[in-house]
Protein backbone atom coordinates (compact mmCIF):
# COMPACT_ATOMS: atom_id res chain seq x y z
CA UNK A 1 0.00 0.00 0.00
CA UNK A 2 2.90 2.22 1.00
CA UNK A 3 5.13 1.35 -2.01
CA UNK A 4 1.78 2.69 -4.28
CA UNK A 5 1.37 5.37 -2.86
CA UNK A 6 5.22 6.18 -3.12
CA UNK A 7 4.69 5.23 -7.01
CA UNK A 8 1.56 7.24 -7.51
CA UNK A 9 3.42 10.55 -5.87
CA UNK A 10 6.59 10.40 -7.60
CA UNK A 11 6.30 8.38 -10.85
CA UNK A 12 3.16 7.91 -12.77
CA UNK A 13 0.29 11.02 -12.37
CA UNK A 14 3.05 12.74 -9.68
CA UNK A 15 6.38 13.90 -9.78
CA UNK A 16 7.90 12.64 -13.00
CA UNK A 17 5.19 11.84 -15.08
CA UNK A 18 3.94 15.58 -14.85
CA UNK A 19 7.40 17.18 -14.58
CA UNK A 20 8.78 15.05 -17.73
CA UNK A 21 5.76 15.81 -19.67
CA UNK A 22 5.37 19.78 -18.23
CA UNK A 23 8.75 20.33 -19.98
CA UNK A 24 7.47 18.70 -23.48
CA UNK A 25 4.53 20.78 -23.34
CA UNK A 26 6.66 23.62 -22.63
CA UNK A 27 8.56 22.83 -26.07
CA UNK A 28 4.96 23.06 -27.61
CA UNK A 29 4.71 26.37 -26.15
CA UNK A 30 8.12 27.87 -27.05
CA UNK A 31 7.46 26.38 -30.40
CA UNK A 32 4.16 27.60 -31.41
CA UNK A 33 4.79 30.93 -29.79
CA UNK A 34 7.88 30.64 -32.46
CA UNK A 35 5.69 29.70 -35.14
CA UNK A 36 3.83 32.95 -34.26
CA UNK A 37 6.66 35.06 -34.74
CA UNK A 38 7.94 33.37 -38.14
CA UNK A 39 10.69 31.72 -36.40
CA UNK A 40 12.16 28.45 -36.16
CA UNK A 41 12.17 27.94 -32.68
CA UNK A 42 14.26 25.89 -30.20
CA UNK A 43 14.18 21.44 -30.35
CA UNK A 44 12.55 19.07 -28.96
CA UNK A 45 14.78 18.66 -25.63
CA UNK A 46 15.59 21.92 -25.35
CA UNK A 47 13.61 22.65 -22.11
CA UNK A 48 15.01 19.62 -20.44
CA UNK A 49 18.56 20.72 -21.62
CA UNK A 50 17.68 24.25 -19.32
CA UNK A 51 16.64 22.04 -16.62
CA UNK A 52 19.73 20.09 -16.33
CA UNK A 53 21.92 23.07 -17.29
CA UNK A 54 20.13 24.76 -14.46
CA UNK A 55 20.98 21.96 -11.87
CA UNK A 56 24.93 22.54 -12.19
CA UNK A 57 25.15 25.86 -12.26
CA UNK A 58 26.24 27.56 -8.95
CA UNK A 59 23.52 28.52 -6.48
CA UNK A 60 24.07 31.88 -4.76
CA UNK A 61 22.45 32.61 -2.20
CA UNK A 62 22.13 36.39 -1.83
CA UNK A 63 23.23 38.25 0.91
CA UNK A 64 20.34 40.51 1.93
CA UNK A 65 17.76 37.31 1.48
CA UNK A 66 16.36 35.01 4.81
CA UNK A 67 17.99 32.45 3.59
CA UNK A 68 15.65 29.81 4.99
CA UNK A 69 12.73 31.38 3.01
CA UNK A 70 14.29 31.53 0.40
CA UNK A 71 15.74 28.16 -0.56
CA UNK A 72 12.27 26.68 0.95
CA UNK A 73 9.67 28.43 -1.11
CA UNK A 74 10.58 26.67 -4.48
CA UNK A 75 10.81 23.34 -3.12
CA UNK A 76 7.57 23.47 -1.68
CA UNK A 77 5.96 25.15 -4.54
CA UNK A 78 7.20 21.76 -6.23
CA UNK A 79 6.00 19.68 -3.86
CA UNK A 80 2.85 21.75 -3.50
CA UNK A 81 2.31 21.08 -7.64
CA UNK A 82 3.40 17.21 -7.52
CA UNK A 83 0.61 16.76 -4.91
CA UNK A 84 -2.28 18.77 -6.47
CA UNK A 85 -0.51 16.56 -9.67
CA UNK A 86 -1.30 13.51 -8.01
CA UNK A 87 -4.48 14.55 -6.81
CA UNK A 88 -5.90 15.26 -10.47
CA UNK A 89 -3.93 12.45 -11.93
CA UNK A 90 -5.50 9.66 -9.58
CA UNK A 91 -9.20 10.79 -10.37
CA UNK A 92 -8.28 11.08 -14.03
CA UNK A 93 -6.61 8.06 -14.57
CA UNK A 94 -7.66 5.44 -11.12
CA UNK A 95 -10.70 7.31 -11.30
CA UNK A 96 -9.64 7.61 -7.59
CA UNK A 97 -10.78 10.38 -4.92
CA UNK A 98 -11.60 11.44 -1.26
CA UNK A 99 -14.24 13.25 0.14
CA UNK A 100 -13.60 16.78 -0.35
CA UNK A 101 -10.46 16.72 -2.81
CA UNK A 102 -11.71 19.46 -4.81
CA UNK A 103 -11.18 21.85 -1.75
CA UNK A 104 -7.96 20.24 -1.58
CA UNK A 105 -7.01 21.35 -4.98
CA UNK A 106 -8.63 24.72 -4.44
CA UNK A 107 -6.18 25.21 -1.29
CA UNK A 108 -2.93 23.95 -2.92
CA UNK A 109 -2.70 26.50 -6.10
CA UNK A 110 -3.78 28.67 -3.62
CA UNK A 111 -0.55 27.63 -1.84
CA UNK A 112 1.50 28.09 -4.73
CA UNK A 113 1.30 31.39 -5.65
CA UNK A 114 1.49 32.11 -1.60
CA UNK A 115 5.05 30.16 -2.20
CA UNK A 116 5.68 32.86 -5.51
CA UNK A 117 5.16 35.55 -2.20
CA UNK A 118 7.13 34.03 -0.27
CA UNK A 119 10.00 33.35 -2.60
CA UNK A 120 9.94 37.09 -3.93
CA UNK A 121 9.71 38.69 -1.12
CA UNK A 122 12.41 37.05 1.11
CA UNK A 123 15.20 37.90 -1.56
CA UNK A 124 15.38 41.50 -0.34
CA UNK A 125 15.70 42.74 -3.93
CA UNK A 126 13.23 45.73 -4.95
CA UNK A 127 12.42 44.08 -8.24
CA UNK A 128 11.28 40.99 -6.54
CA UNK A 129 9.30 42.65 -4.29
CA UNK A 130 7.46 44.60 -6.57
CA UNK A 131 6.92 41.37 -8.45
CA UNK A 132 5.74 39.66 -4.90
CA UNK A 133 2.89 42.35 -4.19
CA UNK A 134 1.74 42.06 -8.00
CA UNK A 135 1.68 38.45 -7.26
CA UNK A 136 -0.52 39.15 -4.14
CA UNK A 137 -2.65 41.34 -6.04
CA UNK A 138 -3.47 39.07 -9.36
CA UNK A 139 -4.36 36.03 -6.74
CA UNK A 140 -6.75 38.51 -4.90
CA UNK A 141 -8.42 39.06 -8.85
CA UNK A 142 -8.48 35.73 -10.08
CA UNK A 143 -9.32 33.78 -6.90
CA UNK A 144 -12.99 34.47 -6.84
CA UNK A 145 -13.56 33.48 -10.30
CA UNK A 146 -11.39 30.40 -10.09
CA UNK A 147 -13.69 28.97 -7.09
CA UNK A 148 -16.72 30.45 -8.84
CA UNK A 149 -15.65 27.81 -11.66
CA UNK A 150 -15.37 25.08 -9.23
CA UNK A 151 -18.74 25.53 -8.02
CA UNK A 152 -20.50 25.12 -11.24
CA UNK A 153 -19.56 21.36 -11.68
CA UNK A 154 -20.54 20.99 -8.15
CA UNK A 155 -23.70 22.31 -8.50
CA UNK A 156 -24.33 20.68 -12.20
CA UNK A 157 -23.27 17.18 -10.33
CA UNK A 158 -25.51 17.75 -7.83
CA UNK A 159 -23.80 19.03 -5.07
CA UNK A 160 -20.72 16.26 -5.20
CA UNK A 161 -17.55 18.01 -4.05
CA UNK A 162 -15.45 14.68 -5.49
CA UNK A 163 -13.66 14.65 -8.71
CA UNK A 164 -14.43 11.15 -9.25
CA UNK A 165 -18.24 11.72 -8.47
CA UNK A 166 -18.29 14.83 -10.78
CA UNK A 167 -16.48 12.09 -13.80
CA UNK A 168 -19.16 9.71 -12.74
CA UNK A 169 -22.21 12.24 -13.47
CA UNK A 170 -20.53 13.30 -16.78
CA UNK A 171 -20.12 9.88 -17.77
CA UNK A 172 -24.03 9.11 -17.76
CA UNK A 173 -25.00 12.90 -18.25
CA UNK A 174 -22.42 14.14 -21.33
CA UNK A 175 -19.89 16.41 -20.42
CA UNK A 176 -20.45 19.17 -18.43
CA UNK A 177 -19.22 21.97 -20.79
CA UNK A 178 -22.23 20.55 -23.44
CA UNK A 179 -24.72 23.40 -20.91
CA UNK A 180 -24.66 26.58 -21.26
CA UNK A 181 -23.84 27.01 -17.95
CA UNK A 182 -20.46 24.85 -18.42
CA UNK A 183 -19.58 26.71 -21.23
CA UNK A 184 -19.39 29.93 -19.36
CA UNK A 185 -17.77 28.64 -16.52
CA UNK A 186 -14.98 26.63 -18.92
CA UNK A 187 -13.85 29.99 -20.82
CA UNK A 188 -13.70 32.06 -17.26
CA UNK A 189 -11.63 28.75 -16.27
CA UNK A 190 -8.87 29.31 -19.46
CA UNK A 191 -8.69 33.26 -18.63
CA UNK A 192 -8.40 32.07 -14.54
CA UNK A 193 -5.53 30.14 -15.52
CA UNK A 194 -3.67 32.07 -17.72
CA UNK A 195 -3.67 34.90 -14.30
CA UNK A 196 -2.70 31.31 -12.37
CA UNK A 197 0.42 30.50 -14.62
CA UNK A 198 0.95 34.25 -15.18
CA UNK A 199 0.90 33.33 -18.71
CA UNK A 200 0.39 36.59 -21.31
CA UNK A 201 -1.90 39.10 -20.96
CA UNK A 202 -1.39 38.52 -17.10
CA UNK A 203 2.27 37.87 -17.23
CA UNK A 204 2.55 41.15 -14.40
CA UNK A 205 4.49 39.26 -11.72
CA UNK A 206 7.07 38.63 -13.91
CA UNK A 207 6.99 41.19 -16.64
CA UNK A 208 10.35 40.54 -18.34
CA UNK A 209 10.44 44.25 -19.61
CA UNK A 210 10.25 46.44 -16.36
CA UNK A 211 10.74 43.63 -13.22
CA UNK A 212 13.05 41.73 -15.57
CA UNK A 213 11.61 38.30 -13.66
CA UNK A 214 9.89 39.63 -11.05
CA UNK A 215 9.92 37.00 -7.79
CA UNK A 216 12.24 34.80 -9.76
CA UNK A 217 15.14 38.12 -10.04
CA UNK A 218 17.36 36.32 -7.80
CA UNK A 219 17.58 32.93 -8.44
CA UNK A 220 20.04 31.13 -9.71
CA UNK A 221 21.19 27.44 -10.07
CA UNK A 222 18.78 24.40 -9.12
CA UNK A 223 16.69 26.19 -7.39
CA UNK A 224 16.05 28.70 -10.70
CA UNK A 225 15.62 25.19 -11.94
CA UNK A 226 12.93 24.22 -9.80
CA UNK A 227 11.37 27.52 -10.60
CA UNK A 228 11.37 26.94 -14.15
CA UNK A 229 9.60 23.26 -13.66
CA UNK A 230 7.33 24.43 -11.48
CA UNK A 231 5.89 27.01 -14.35
CA UNK A 232 6.07 23.89 -16.74
CA UNK A 233 4.43 21.64 -14.80
CA UNK A 234 1.20 23.80 -14.61
CA UNK A 235 1.03 23.29 -17.97
CA UNK A 236 -0.15 19.81 -17.19
CA UNK A 237 -1.85 20.85 -14.18
CA UNK A 238 -4.44 23.28 -15.05
CA UNK A 239 -5.11 22.08 -18.48
CA UNK A 240 -6.13 18.15 -16.71
CA UNK A 241 -8.19 20.35 -14.73
CA UNK A 242 -10.02 21.26 -16.94
CA UNK A 243 -10.42 18.46 -18.95
CA UNK A 244 -11.30 16.44 -15.36
CA UNK A 245 -14.23 19.68 -14.75
CA UNK A 246 -15.99 19.94 -17.79
CA UNK A 247 -14.62 17.74 -20.59
CA UNK A 248 -15.71 14.56 -18.83
CA UNK A 249 -12.05 13.09 -18.26
CA UNK A 250 -9.79 10.71 -20.39
CA UNK A 251 -10.94 7.65 -21.78
CA UNK A 252 -7.80 5.28 -22.58
CA UNK A 253 -9.15 2.37 -24.48
CA UNK A 254 -9.10 2.31 -28.24
CA UNK A 255 -10.08 5.72 -30.61
CA UNK A 256 -10.38 7.42 -27.10
CA UNK A 257 -6.98 7.78 -26.83
CA UNK A 258 -6.50 10.45 -29.48
CA UNK A 259 -9.64 12.14 -28.24
CA UNK A 260 -8.15 12.26 -24.86
CA UNK A 261 -4.44 13.67 -26.00
CA UNK A 262 -6.88 16.21 -28.75
CA UNK A 263 -8.94 17.63 -25.50
CA UNK A 264 -5.84 17.95 -23.45
CA UNK A 265 -3.61 19.34 -26.55
CA UNK A 266 -7.24 22.05 -27.34
CA UNK A 267 -7.04 23.52 -24.31
CA UNK A 268 -2.69 23.79 -23.95
CA UNK A 269 -3.33 25.52 -27.76
CA UNK A 270 -5.89 27.90 -26.85
CA UNK A 271 -3.57 28.91 -23.60
CA UNK A 272 -0.76 29.82 -26.26
CA UNK A 273 -3.17 31.29 -29.05
CA UNK A 274 -4.38 34.02 -26.14
CA UNK A 275 -0.80 33.95 -24.97
CA UNK A 276 0.60 35.18 -28.19
CA UNK A 277 -1.78 37.84 -29.16
CA UNK A 278 -2.38 39.34 -26.24
CA UNK A 279 0.14 42.04 -24.78
CA UNK A 280 0.50 42.63 -20.82
CA UNK A 281 -2.20 44.87 -19.11
CA UNK A 282 -2.00 46.47 -16.11
CA UNK A 283 -2.61 45.39 -12.36
CA UNK A 284 -5.46 47.69 -11.93
CA UNK A 285 -6.76 46.53 -15.79
CA UNK A 286 -6.30 42.67 -14.06
CA UNK A 287 -8.30 43.50 -11.46
CA UNK A 288 -11.08 45.29 -13.26
CA UNK A 289 -11.32 42.48 -15.28
CA UNK A 290 -11.46 39.48 -12.79
CA UNK A 291 -14.02 41.10 -10.85
CA UNK A 292 -16.05 43.83 -13.20
CA UNK A 293 -16.48 41.19 -16.17
CA UNK A 294 -14.88 37.73 -15.04
CA UNK A 295 -16.62 36.75 -12.06
CA UNK A 296 -19.94 38.05 -12.66
CA UNK A 297 -19.93 35.96 -15.33
CA UNK A 298 -18.55 32.88 -13.65
CA UNK A 299 -21.67 34.08 -11.10
CA UNK A 300 -23.88 33.67 -13.73
CA UNK A 301 -22.54 30.02 -14.56
CA UNK A 302 -23.46 29.43 -11.19
CA UNK A 303 -26.78 30.44 -11.09
CA UNK A 304 -27.30 28.77 -14.93
CA UNK A 305 -26.07 25.43 -12.71
CA UNK A 306 -28.44 26.05 -9.61
CA UNK A 307 -31.95 26.40 -12.65
CA UNK A 308 -30.35 23.41 -14.26
CA UNK A 309 -29.25 25.05 -17.46
CA UNK B 1 31.85 16.78 -17.02
CA UNK B 2 31.26 16.28 -20.76
CA UNK B 3 27.87 15.22 -20.42
CA UNK B 4 27.10 18.60 -18.67
CA UNK B 5 28.92 20.62 -20.88
CA UNK B 6 27.23 19.11 -24.07
CA UNK B 7 23.97 20.48 -21.67
CA UNK B 8 25.57 23.55 -21.31
CA UNK B 9 26.39 24.03 -24.90
CA UNK B 10 22.76 23.55 -25.81
CA UNK B 11 21.09 26.28 -23.72
CA UNK B 12 22.99 29.24 -23.01
CA UNK B 13 21.69 32.15 -21.59
CA UNK B 14 22.57 36.02 -22.72
CA UNK B 15 22.73 38.91 -20.75
CA UNK B 16 23.47 41.47 -22.27
CA UNK B 17 25.57 44.80 -20.81
CA UNK B 18 26.46 48.01 -22.61
CA UNK B 19 29.88 48.91 -21.46
CA UNK B 20 30.04 52.77 -22.77
CA UNK B 21 29.26 51.71 -26.23
CA UNK B 22 28.13 53.72 -29.17
CA UNK B 23 25.04 51.47 -29.44
CA UNK B 24 25.65 50.50 -32.67
CA UNK B 25 26.70 46.87 -31.67
CA UNK B 26 23.45 46.74 -29.14
CA UNK B 27 21.55 47.48 -32.47
CA UNK B 28 22.92 44.47 -33.82
CA UNK B 29 22.58 42.22 -31.14
CA UNK B 30 19.25 42.45 -30.89
CA UNK B 31 19.20 42.12 -34.98
CA UNK B 32 20.44 38.70 -33.82
CA UNK B 33 17.33 38.07 -31.80
CA UNK B 34 14.92 38.88 -34.49
CA UNK B 35 13.04 36.53 -36.79
CA UNK B 36 15.59 36.44 -39.75
CA UNK B 37 18.41 34.90 -37.60
CA UNK B 38 16.49 33.44 -34.34
CA UNK B 39 18.95 32.21 -32.50
CA UNK B 40 16.63 30.42 -30.10
CA UNK B 41 16.69 27.28 -32.50
CA UNK B 42 20.56 27.29 -31.17
CA UNK B 43 18.90 27.48 -27.34
CA UNK B 44 20.07 30.84 -26.91
CA UNK B 45 17.39 33.15 -24.96
CA UNK B 46 18.33 36.30 -24.29
CA UNK B 47 17.51 36.90 -19.74
CA UNK B 48 16.63 40.24 -17.90
CA UNK B 49 19.05 38.77 -14.75
CA UNK B 50 22.30 37.88 -14.31
CA UNK B 51 21.59 35.54 -11.87
CA UNK B 52 20.13 33.70 -14.92
CA UNK B 53 22.49 33.85 -17.53
CA UNK B 54 25.85 31.83 -18.57
CA UNK B 55 26.99 33.79 -21.58
CA UNK B 56 27.71 37.92 -20.66
CA UNK B 57 27.72 39.82 -23.69
CA UNK B 58 29.84 43.10 -23.06
CA UNK B 59 30.17 45.94 -25.37
CA UNK B 60 31.83 49.07 -25.98
CA UNK B 61 34.87 50.43 -23.95
CA UNK B 62 34.54 50.12 -20.61
CA UNK B 63 35.42 54.25 -19.46
CA UNK B 64 36.27 54.80 -16.09
CA UNK B 65 32.85 54.72 -14.50
CA UNK B 66 31.29 51.84 -16.02
CA UNK B 67 34.34 49.39 -15.31
CA UNK B 68 33.66 49.02 -11.41
CA UNK B 69 29.64 48.14 -12.34
CA UNK B 70 30.84 45.72 -14.77
CA UNK B 71 33.21 44.39 -12.05
CA UNK B 72 30.36 44.27 -10.05
CA UNK B 73 27.73 42.31 -12.18
CA UNK B 74 30.36 39.44 -13.56
CA UNK B 75 31.16 38.75 -9.57
CA UNK B 76 27.20 38.66 -9.26
CA UNK B 77 26.59 35.39 -12.02
CA UNK B 78 26.45 32.09 -10.90
CA UNK B 79 30.04 30.29 -12.58
CA UNK B 80 30.30 28.83 -15.06
CA UNK B 81 30.02 32.30 -16.74
CA UNK B 82 31.56 32.83 -20.40
CA UNK B 83 32.35 36.75 -21.18
CA UNK B 84 31.77 36.79 -25.19
CA UNK B 85 33.07 41.01 -26.16
CA UNK B 86 31.35 41.99 -28.67
CA UNK B 87 32.89 44.59 -31.14
CA UNK B 88 36.07 46.36 -31.95
CA UNK B 89 35.89 48.85 -28.92
CA UNK B 90 36.47 45.92 -26.58
CA UNK B 91 39.24 44.25 -28.07
CA UNK B 92 41.21 47.89 -29.16
CA UNK B 93 39.46 50.71 -28.53
CA UNK B 94 38.64 51.40 -32.22
CA UNK B 95 37.96 54.60 -32.53
CA UNK B 96 38.21 55.93 -29.07
CA UNK B 97 41.36 54.39 -28.18
CA UNK B 98 42.54 58.16 -26.87
CA UNK B 99 39.61 58.71 -25.21
CA UNK B 100 40.30 60.24 -22.28
CA UNK B 101 37.82 58.28 -20.00
CA UNK B 102 38.64 54.70 -21.29
CA UNK B 103 39.75 51.68 -19.03
CA UNK B 104 43.05 51.03 -20.20
CA UNK B 105 43.22 46.82 -19.98
CA UNK B 106 39.56 46.10 -20.34
CA UNK B 107 40.58 42.54 -19.83
CA UNK B 108 42.05 43.52 -16.41
CA UNK B 109 38.15 44.29 -15.50
CA UNK B 110 36.82 40.90 -16.45
CA UNK B 111 38.43 37.94 -18.05
CA UNK B 112 37.29 38.21 -21.27
CA UNK B 113 36.79 34.50 -23.34
CA UNK B 114 36.21 35.20 -26.64
CA UNK B 115 36.09 38.80 -28.98
CA UNK B 116 34.33 39.38 -31.85
CA UNK B 117 35.76 42.17 -34.01
CA UNK B 118 34.03 44.39 -36.02
CA UNK B 119 32.39 47.96 -36.02
CA UNK B 120 29.46 46.78 -35.28
CA UNK B 121 30.30 42.84 -36.47
CA UNK B 122 27.59 41.02 -38.50
CA UNK B 123 24.75 38.93 -36.78
CA UNK B 124 26.33 36.28 -38.73
CA UNK B 125 29.68 36.77 -37.27
CA UNK B 126 28.21 36.53 -33.48
CA UNK B 127 26.41 33.46 -34.36
CA UNK B 128 29.99 32.25 -35.80
CA UNK B 129 31.40 33.34 -32.46
CA UNK B 130 28.82 31.35 -30.29
CA UNK B 131 29.32 28.32 -32.94
CA UNK B 132 33.17 28.41 -32.00
CA UNK B 133 32.11 28.88 -27.67
CA UNK B 134 29.57 25.81 -28.47
CA UNK B 135 32.50 24.00 -30.30
CA UNK B 136 34.83 24.10 -27.10
CA UNK B 137 32.28 23.11 -25.09
CA UNK B 138 31.41 20.21 -26.65
CA UNK B 139 35.42 19.40 -27.00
Amino acid sequence: MIAWILFHLFVFPGMLFTGVLGLLVGWLDRKVSAWFQFRVGPPLFQNFNDFFKLLGKETIIVKSAVKSVFVVAPLAAFAVLTLIATIIGLALFYNEGFAGDMFVVMYLTMTFSVMVILGGSSTGNVYSSIGAGREMKLLLADELAFILVFLVPIVKSGYQVQFDQILAYQQNAGAIIGSPSGIIAFIVGILCIQAKMTLAPFHIPEAETELVDGPFMEYSGPLLAFWKLDHYMMYVIFPFLLVLLFLGGFNLTGIGILWSVLKYVGIVVVMIIIKNTNPRIRIDTALNFFWKYASPLAFIGVILAVLGV
Amino acid sequence: MGWYNKRLAKSLWVFHISGSPCNNCDIEILDLLTPRYDVERLGIKLVGSIRHADVLLVTGIFNQKIAPKIKKIYEQAPKPIFVVAVGTCVSSGCCFKESYNRVEKREEVIPIDMYVPGCPPKPESMIEAVAKLLGVLNG
